[in-house]
């Protein structure tokens, strides 16, 4: 407490047309600690650590670090005051290497060569120094995410950074590099650096800072020390009211649903069995990379067994195409609500009936009936909560949470006998994973095997009744969730599953 | 600092705006250009709008000019909202001329004229699709890219024209020049405007604008063509089968610019000659931009484009000026239609 603050935000307001998006936040960061801040989607950390850095500029408030008072809208003046920033999407050049990356714009326009050979030194004693393991000589494009990150972190301490920012750090990241990152920027805090990481995690919030301070609809709500604060109590802070995850009760599964026998697709899935009965959640557990997208893509209809067999209800899938699935009562939200979900630039309408507008409720005679899928849609948004646009405005207006919602919902509003979730939550904040789960347990309970293709172990947990893993195209045998703990499931998901029985 | 961002709503009145202060401003840019030869630059604009609505003749000239237009204008709207790169409307355009003459010289088919004028169309239409359709198989089959091969199609089309007006189809009485025997007088297409070359091609081509505005509104292949065009992953997500929505596509839209070919020989010349288009395909594209896509922007798009070939050349005739002025305010109009189209669905903040 001793310590002199760094950094200080005073007053920071901020508006979008009618959107508040910082209301006078004040904010201070001492040297050698770690702040968390934790909020939803939309709260305004983002716009916080923008004006900060002198992305945005503020409409009024001050920033000041080391005491003097920072130009407002000059990055350069936040870099050469000693504060860097790492954003969730990196800027980093894949066909350089991790050494030119780094020295890239530090040196003045008509320098000579690039002066590599004290850089390289600087650069290696700073990853020796912070347990940043990287070659020099890498090329960016060869690194894994998580590398790559270190590369961004490196890029502001060579730029002599003593504040930190992480803009969700660990949203690309698996857990296990989760966990050595927030053990890195400990250290790093503990060599005196002053750090802030943006986050919507509870559980990394709590293990890694020392201090949070909760926004909520642009104001700072709370501030707590870390060790004086429960996930419960942050989680009330951040939505608002209370919110508790739904939980599974269990019941007594039905007849086989979807199964896959000794099925391979080229060469991204080998041998792979599974089984998802009605009334039961089957999870598929893996890192990232896996082969997850092609197992999606087999139970979505886009792809097709080169070897084994796809069982729908007992039988070999008979139109194994996505109109064909969606016809067979199967449901299917994809990893990518953007990319795989939604048109963004058409109507939510469309977009709630673009799977089924070939059935006779939704077209005749090749002529759309937009009235019936107006209608639909309508339901979708009234049932399942969708906020933030009316039926006819572009999806893309939706906030992630409400696309998932609509898309959940243009599934579910048939009541699926299979539903096919891949990363249903990904992205979203707590308030809309609450809803999400609770929906996706409301469908189970109803009869509905579902298959859900997750990274995340807390999503397992609350939502499987029993789990494999995948690893490299390949599943595991499955365990009862009863048997599955964090530890064991680690072991599943590094392939050992001998080990782990 | 100024920032763009994006509107959540672009208003109609703003979208229709749009292409009209780019016209403006293009004007304004050719206005210097004019002033530059020695023109007066208010005189020279009057000239032009005399020449294309000044007399019966003046606006029939100008009207015949849309017809093709407003076709390969669409051709490229449409092919452009399912991202199909179809750059060879102009080679398109004319192989739909040769099949519409060829078949419709005495020579060819006999048919009563009721049935001989729809028939010939749909002949350029078809053989239009058929030269789009090759670049379409080589893209799906192999991934190559449609830009190209349609591109460099439109000269092979158009040696090849060459090459069957200075054989096969060669007109014996032609003295020698390179044109096609003539159609018979029965396929030639009714006058809209009796002592002038305007002909009912033009209801045919606006025609032809409304049905594809109301078959992209409210049909099924429409609905699924857009979502290929805007999203492909997640139409191809939804069932969307992207091979057959391109297929369709590109049969409409070699069919259109086609269709453009046919509708000149058997509208206005009677034959074909190698300088039979005067950039007619090419100048789609411009028109197909100007419209914003919009398939009845096109008719207005093109009517504007018409208006500006017709009437710089009697613009160039009167003050000197050369006509070469239209080339200069359409492509100067397409940029400005470029940044007008941003400006609209951004809004500026500082």
């Amino acid at each position: 407490m001793s310590a002199p603050p760094v950094l200080r935000l005073e007053g920071i307001t901020k508006r979008f047309g009618a959107l508040t998006a910082n209301d006078d936040i004040t904010l201070e960061l001492r040297q050698g600690e770690l702040l968390a801040l934790l909020g939803e989607n939309g709260a305004g950390k983002t716009t916080l650590m923008n004006i900060l850095f002198g992305h945005y500029t503020a409409d009024s408030g001050r920033v000041i670090a080391f005491g003097r008072e920072l130009p407002p809208g000059k990055p350069r003046a936040a870099i050469e005051a000693g504060i860097g920033m790492v954003h969730q999407h990196f800027a980093l050049a894949a066909n350089l290497t991790v050494l030119e990356n780094v020295i890239a714009g530090t040196r003045p326009l008509g320098a000579l060569g690039l002066g590599s050979a004290a850089a390289r030194e600087k650069l290696t004693a700073l990853s020796a120094k912070f347990g940043l393991a990287v070659h020099p000589d890498a090329r960016v494009g060869d690194l894994s995410v998580g590398e790559r990150q270190r590369v961004e972190i490196l890029k502001s301490l060579y730029r002599d950074a003593k504040v930190l920012i992480l803009d969700e750090p660990t949203a690309v990241l698996t857990h296990q590099e989760a966990e050595q990152l927030y053990h890195t920027l400990r250290g790093m805090a503990e060599h005196g650096l002053s750090i802030i990481f943006i986050s919507h995690k509870l559980h990394e919030v709590l293990a890694a800072a020392d201090r949070v301070t909760v926004l909520r609809g642009g104001k700072v709500v709370a501030e707590r020390r870390a060790s004086e604060t429960t996930k419960d109590e942050l989680a009330e802070l951040m939505v608002g009211r209370r919110v508790a995850r739904p939980r599974r009760e269990s019941q007594a599964p039905g007849a086989i649903a979807l199964k896959a026998a000794r099925v391979d697709v080229g060469t991204a899935l080998k041998a792979i069995d599974f089984e998802v009965r009605a009334g039961e959640t089957l999870g598929i557990i893996g890192v990232s990379g896996n082969g997850q997208h092609t197992l999606v893509r087999l139970v979505s209809g886009l792809e097709r067994p080169s070897a084994g067999s796809l069982e729908l209800y007992g039988a070999p899938a008979q139109r194994p195409t996505p109109r064909g699935f969606v016809a067979a009562g199967i449901g299917r939200i994809p990893e990518d609500r953007h990319a795989d979900g939604a048109v963004g630039e058409m109507a939510v309408w469309e977009n709630a009936v673009l799977e089924r507008v070939r059935e006779p409720r939704f077209s005749a005679a090749g002529l759309v009936r937009r009235a019936a899928g107006r209608a639909f849609a309508r339901e979708v948004i009234e049932r399942f909560d969708v906020r933030g646009g009316s039926e006819d405005s572009p999806i893309r207006l939706l906030s992630g949470g409400n696309m998932q919602k609509l898309i959940l919902g243009r599934n579910l509003a048939e009541s699926p006998r299979i539903l096919i979730a891949a990363q249903p939550t990904r992205g979203l904040d707590e308030g809309a994973v609450a809803a999400v789960h609770g929906e996706i347990l409301a469908a189970r309970r109803a009869g509905t095997a579902v298959l859900l293709i997750s990274e995340d172990l807390d999503e397992i947990l609350a939502l499987a009744d029993r789990v494999q893993a995948i690893v490299k195209g390949r599943l595991s045998p499955p365990i009862p969730i009863e048997k599955a703990d964090p530890r064991r499931l680690g072991l599943m998901m590094a392939g050992s599953w001998e080990d782990a029985a | 600092m100024i920032r763009f961002e994006r509107r959540t709503h672009v208003p109609f009145s703003l979208r229709l705006a749009a292409p009209i202060a780019a016209v403006f401003v293009a004007l304004a840019f050719a206005g210097i250009l004019i002033a530059i030869a020695g023109a007066p630059v208010l005189e020279a604009y009057r000239r032009m709008l005399i020449g294309a609505f000044g007399s019966r003749l003046a606006i029939t000239e100008t009207l015949t000019r849309t017809a093709p237009l407003i076709l390969t204008g669409l051709a490229a709207a449409v092919a452009f909202r399912a991202r199909l790169w179809n750059i060879g409307a102009e080679g398109q355009f004319l192989v739909g001329a040769l099949a519409a003459a060829a078949l419709g010289s005495q020579h060819g088919l006999h048919l009563p004229p009721v049935l001989l004028i729809p028939a010939l169309m749909l002949a350029g239409a078809v053989a239009g699709a058929l030269l789009l359709l090759g670049p379409l198989a080589l893209r799906l089959r192999f991934g190559v890219d449609e830009v190209v091969t349609t591109l460099l199609l439109n000269f092979v089309a158009l040696l090849f024209v060459s090459m069957m007006i200075e054989g096969a189809l060669k007109d014996p009485l032609a003295f020698g020049w390179p044109q096609s025997v003539p159609v018979v007088a029965d396929a030639m297409l009714p006058k809209l405007v009796a002592r002038s070359r305007l002909h009912i091609g033009l209801l045919v081509a606006i025609g032809l604008a409304v049905v594809i505005a109301l078959v992209q509104a409210r049909t099924v292949f429409g609905m699924e063509s857009r979502a290929a065009g805007l999203n492909p992953a997640a139409a191809r997500f939804a069932g969307v089968s992207l091979t057959c929505v391109l297929v369709k596509v590109a049969c409409i839209s070699g069919g259109l610019a086609g269709l453009a070919g046919a509708i000149e020989v058997l509208g206005v010349k009677a034959y074909v000659t190698t300088d039979l288009s005067p950039g007619f395909g090419y100048t789609g594209i411009v028109v197909a931009m100007l419209a914003a896509l919009n398939p009845i922007g096109v008719v207005f798009a093109a009517l504007f484009v018409a208006t500006m070939f017709v009437g710089a050349d009697s613009m160039s005739r009167a003050l000197g000026v050369p006509s070469f002025i239209a080339d200069v305010i359409v492509a100067l109009s397409l940029l400005a239609m470029l940044v007008a189209l941003s400006l609209a669905n951004y809004r500026i903040r500082r």
